[in-house]
């Protein structure tokens, strides 16, 4: 296959990228829009390995038969809340792919037209493996962090922000050194260095703000394949990579933006500096039993569920699934109403209770129902906390002051499935659950929705 | 400890405090019971009434409050009552503290503890002692019967052998107490009975006594959410709409009755002048806000006129009076009742408990204090306190707001910009022209993300991660071409980039495919 084949076969893989990605906008349109993605990959592939550079043998083949073969066992094995495991898992692959090529990069002998040619190569293939390694070491822990292997809480060192500039400081001088020529082990010490700082920044922040994580590192791991792209002077891993870095990019973006929280901040770990005392709380929690929570239930016309991470945790989305299809089937108004940063990954609620087979037009965005709270007759909370905390905009002392929350308690009853008196995982107080219009629903949310279930006939 | 009551000083009040059953109730609560002479005969009780009942009769008022420590009265009590009040005495009966200042210091200086029962609050569980309730009621059925006393016709529509006989039209204006129980006299007399009120919420109320609400039409010119669509009552288009309902009403109705009024202001005038002379001869106007200066101006206080037209206005100001048994009976329930929370040991021994909202509410002098007005009920307090609006926007604030923000952001992006440019100049200065190719790529590629990415479903944003993720994996093409490597280490981390790459693909676009086919509507 001739270049100009190629990189005609690369032309088409982009636009075809850039369609799967457009088509995203909707759900109808996203199933079509896969199989963009799909031919896309399959023309790049196809073209890359047409070009006689590349041996066509026994192990490539294998090694992409048996890649394929793991990728689909663990696409079809993935529970839906195992979501964000899964895709920080994948997000380590691509951050290991890149270390890999940069070193091999490092161990190919090159010949440069000019000093400039060979500085930016060397450069490149320093920063390609810097971020793929930040990108492999962060995704691992993300993983255990999400899959519970870790400890949810952040970790925090003495003098942590001293050593991640020091390892930053350090990568630089072996950058400059590498550029000497001082050999291929400062490119090897540098990467450990890389290693450590990626592990150390995702061990510093707390399960609340995973979310941002992810797709902080889904960002990074696309910066990784465009830095992989300038090394190899390939067009295609430049664009795609660049795609991947943007997206990622936004969506920490929207999810920062949903808790009111700065990019820095949230990356850096522990909340932002309250200045004061935070407002005491006046009240107590009132409790409620299944016939209580049938009985609003009953007389309730319009209801709104607030699902957030709890739900993931205890398996409730089934539950929930049928209390909808029940409610609405006494003709009840029932909606969803989802917070952008509920649950551990941006748009995770939407997909499990897509897989309770919820009708995705009843599930709406905190923008678009927020207003109807106060029209609501029942809002029923299940698993989720500081996304409906009225601490957010009352108190101007609490960590999460300005955060946009969902308005939960304007409506004329709340009831809260929750396990316990507890303050979750941020640790704030949560002011809703000693409101007078609140009633707490204790129990694990998944035997809470079955007992309830057992009532409502 | 002794209660009694005196006879009522003002001239035409035929009420009593004290009837031979509650006084019965009250020596249950280890009270004595003393009634001056006479006082309640306009009542229908004699002295040997209240013999029978227990109740010690004394011959004037001055030895009844000498012997007593709680007296019970209807009416506000007059200059000279107060004076023989004495320290430590309580009083409970109506007293208009608002209107009545003088009286109060006098009371205060008298020593004496007084409880006004018109300022009993309005509360579940103080409708058992609420006296202008009770009263109210009566003075709503009484109006109905004067009406009826006037009204030439039957109410009831008849059809006999002498010929049909129309129902009569009763409109009752203001659905309070008064007017709900008018409402429901002339209903139960066979009326056709018509009912304003300003408050549309209590077209319920009105409805379940049978009777038909008058409904404003208002077009959508109001800003309808914070009045359930109705106009505030007190802007001129309401006022206008109402009176015109009302001018339109009048010559078909036989019967109007009136109720409305506003604590210490004069009443408002609804039925105006025109209205009355369209009104039919023999119709009949009662008017309970006669002693405020009445609803309908022709009105004279205390008095029956009738137009030139042949209209009856009955301005009474008295009505409960005029039925002195059965208010004597409510009246004397209600003070019974205040009894019983101010003895909660059923001792006889009054505990003015300050601490109790409705004592304290009702509590206008005490040990030597005017205690009037009355602090906010604790129970009101635990209502939410409204929240202050900010003030509303003007279109042009928003309008400076908007082009403030977009002058901001187009600084911003200039600042961007010039930066960048800077930057791209300085890269271009060093690096060789291949790199720039690749580097405009990278850049357009950017931009190209940030538009696509934006229009993204919220809701789909696991789906567009997993996505990314299979995307991600065209790093495949690099390991790729390091497979034809001659350094051995070379191809073995090539291969294994190929295999991480590949599990990346095919799993991404896997459960990309598997999370979408899941999203159906309903």
């Amino acid at each position: 296959m001739t270049i100009g084949l190629q990189t005609a076969a690369y032309i088409a893989a982009t636009v075809l990228f850039i369609l799967s990605l457009g088509g995203l906008s909707n759900q109808e349109k996203a199933k079509r829009a896969v199989w963009f993605g799909i031919i896309g990959m399959a023309i790049a592939v196809l073209a890359t390995v047409a070009a006689p550079s590349v041996p066509i043998d026994q192990i490539l083949i294998g090694t992409i038969v048996i890649g394929a073969v793991i990728g689909v066992v663990v696409a079809n094995r993935v529970e839906m809340t195992g979501m964000p495991q899964l895709v920080a898992a994948l997000h380590s692959f691509v951050g290991l792919a890149a270390v890999f090529i940069g070193i091999n990069s490092d161990l190919t002998v090159h010949d440069f037209a000019s000093v400039a040619e060979q500085v930016i190569h060397e450069v490149e293939v320093f920063l390609g493996v810097f971020i793929g390694a930040v990108t492999f070491t962060g995704s691992i822990v993300a993983y255990g962090k999400l899959a519970g292997k870790l400890s949810g809480k952040a970790m925090i060192l003495p003098g942590r922000h001293l050593w991640n500039i020091l390892i930053v400081a350090a990568s630089l001088v072996l950058l400059v050194m590498y550029m000497n020529h001082a050999g291929s082990w400062t490119l090897y010490a540098m990467t450990i260095l890389a290693l450590i700082l990626g592990a150390h920044l995702v061990l510093a922040i707390g399960g609340a703000d995973m979310p941002v994580v992810v797709s902080m590192l889904n960002s990074y791991s696309g910066w990784a394949a465009a830095a992989t792209g300038f090394l190899l002077g390939n067009d295609l891993l430049i664009v795609v990579g660049a795609l991947v870095g943007s997206s990622g990019a936004i969506l920490s973006y929207i999810m920062c933006k949903a808790m009111n929280r700065h990019f820095v901040s949230v990356i850096l770990g522990g909340w932002g500096d309250a200045s004061g005392p935070q407002m005491e709380i006046e009240g107590e929690q009132v409790a409620i039993d299944v016939d209580g929570v049938t009985g609003a239930l009953e007389d309730a016309d319009s209801v709104i569920i607030v699902p957030g991470y709890g739900m993931a945790v205890a398996q409730a989305q089934q539950s929930v699934s049928e209390l909808t299809r029940r409610l609405r089937a006494k003709g009840k108004n029932v909606r969803f109403a989802i917070h952008p940063v509920a649950g551990r990954l941006p748009g995770h609620m939407n997909v499990l209770l897509a897989e309770a087979k919820v009708p995705y037009d009843i599930v709406l965005e905190m923008d678009e129902i927020n207003d109807d709270f106060k029209d609501t007759d029942v809002v029923i909370v299940i698993g989720s906390n500081d996304i409906v905390n009225p601490a957010a905009q009352e108190d101007p002392n609490s960590p999460i002051a300005g955060m946009p929350v969902l308005e939960v308690w304007n409506a004329k009853q709340v009831i809260v499935s929750k396990r316990g008196q507890g303050t979750g995982y941020s640790g704030i107080e949560n002011p809703l659950f000693y409101k007078d219009n609140t009633r707490m629903f204790y129990g694990d949310a998944k035997a809470s929705l079955d007992q309830l279930l057992t009532q409502l006939s | 400890m002794r209660i009694g009551s005196p006879k009522e000083v003002m001239p035409g009040e035929a009420r009593v405090a004290l009837t031979p059953d509650s006084a019965q109730q009250l020596q249950k609560l280890g009270y004595e019971c003393v009634i001056e002479t006479g006082a309640g005969v306009l009542s229908r009780f004699s002295d040997s009434d209240y013999e029978h009942a227990g109740v010690q009769v004394v011959a004037s008022a001055d030895e009844l409050y000498a012997s007593v420590d709680i007296v019970a009265k209807v009416r506000p009590p007059l200059e000279d009552e107060v004076k023989k009040l004495r320290q430590g005495q309580t009083l409970i009966g109506f007293f208009n503290p608002a209107g009545n200042e003088a009286l109060l210091e006098t009371a205060k200086d008298q020593g004496a503890n007084v409880i006004a029962m018109e300022m009993v609050p309005r509360i579940s569980r103080a409708q058992k002692m609420d006296a202008l309730s009770s009263m109210a009621n009566i003075a709503g059925y009484r109006a109905v019967i004067e009406a009826g006393n006037h009204f030439g016709r039957f109410f009831t529509g008849q059809v006999t052998a002498a010929g049909k006989v129309p129902p009569a039209k009763v409109l009752v204006i203001g659905a309070g107490v008064a007017g709900l129980a008018a409402i429901g006299t002339a209903q139960s007399l066979g009326a056709i009975v018509r009912a304003f009120d300003v408050r549309p919420e209590v077209s319920e109320q009105i409805e379940s006594m049978g009777a038909e609400f008058l409904f404003l039409d208002f077009e959508d010119s109001q800003d309808g959410a914070a009045t359930g669509g109705y106009a505030a009552p007190s802007s001129p288009e309401f006022r206008e709409k109402q009176l015109a309902l009302f001018r339109e009403q009048a010559p078909e109705i036989d019967i109007v009755i009136t109720t409305a009024l506003i604590p210490n202001r004069e009443a408002p005038e609804l039925w105006t002048e025109d209205m009355v002379a369209a009104m039919k001869p023999g119709s009949v106007i009662v008017d309970l806000a006669a002693e405020k200066g009445g609803n309908c101006k022709l009105t004279v206080a205390d008095e029956k006129i009738v137009t030139e037209n042949g209209v009856t206005i009955i301005g009474y100001t008295d009505f409960p009076s005029r039925m002195a048994t059965q208010a004597s009976t409510l009246y004397s329930t209600n003070i019974r009742h205040m009894m019983a929370d101010l003895t909660p040991e059923k001792d006889g021994q009054v505990v003015h408990n300050m601490e109790d909202d409705v004592i304290r509410g009702a509590t206008v002098t005490f040990e030597g204090e005017i205690t009037f007005p009355p602090p906010p009920p604790k129970v009101a307090a635990i209502a939410a306190k409204p929240v202050e609006k900010a003030p509303e926007k003007t279109p042009e604030d928003i309008a400076a707001e908007e082009a403030a923000a977009l002058a901001k952001a187009g600084r911003n992006q200039t600042t961007l910009l010039v930066i960048g440019a800077a930057l791209m100049g300085l890269i271009g200065m060093y690096a060789p022209p291949s790199f720039m190719q690749h580097f405009i790529v990278f850049v357009l590629a950017v931009f190209v993300g940030f538009q696509v990415i934006w229009g993204v479903a919220h809701s789909l944003h696991t789906p567009l991660m997993a996505v990314t993720n299979a995307i991600s994996g065209i790093i495949i093409v690099g390991a790729l071409l390091q497979l034809n490597s001659d350094i051995p280490i070379v191809q073995i981390l090539a291969a294994i980039s190929v295999l991480i790459a590949t599990i990346n693909i095919v799993g991404g676009f896997m459960v990309t495919r598997r999370m979408l086919q899941m999203f159906k509507k309903s």
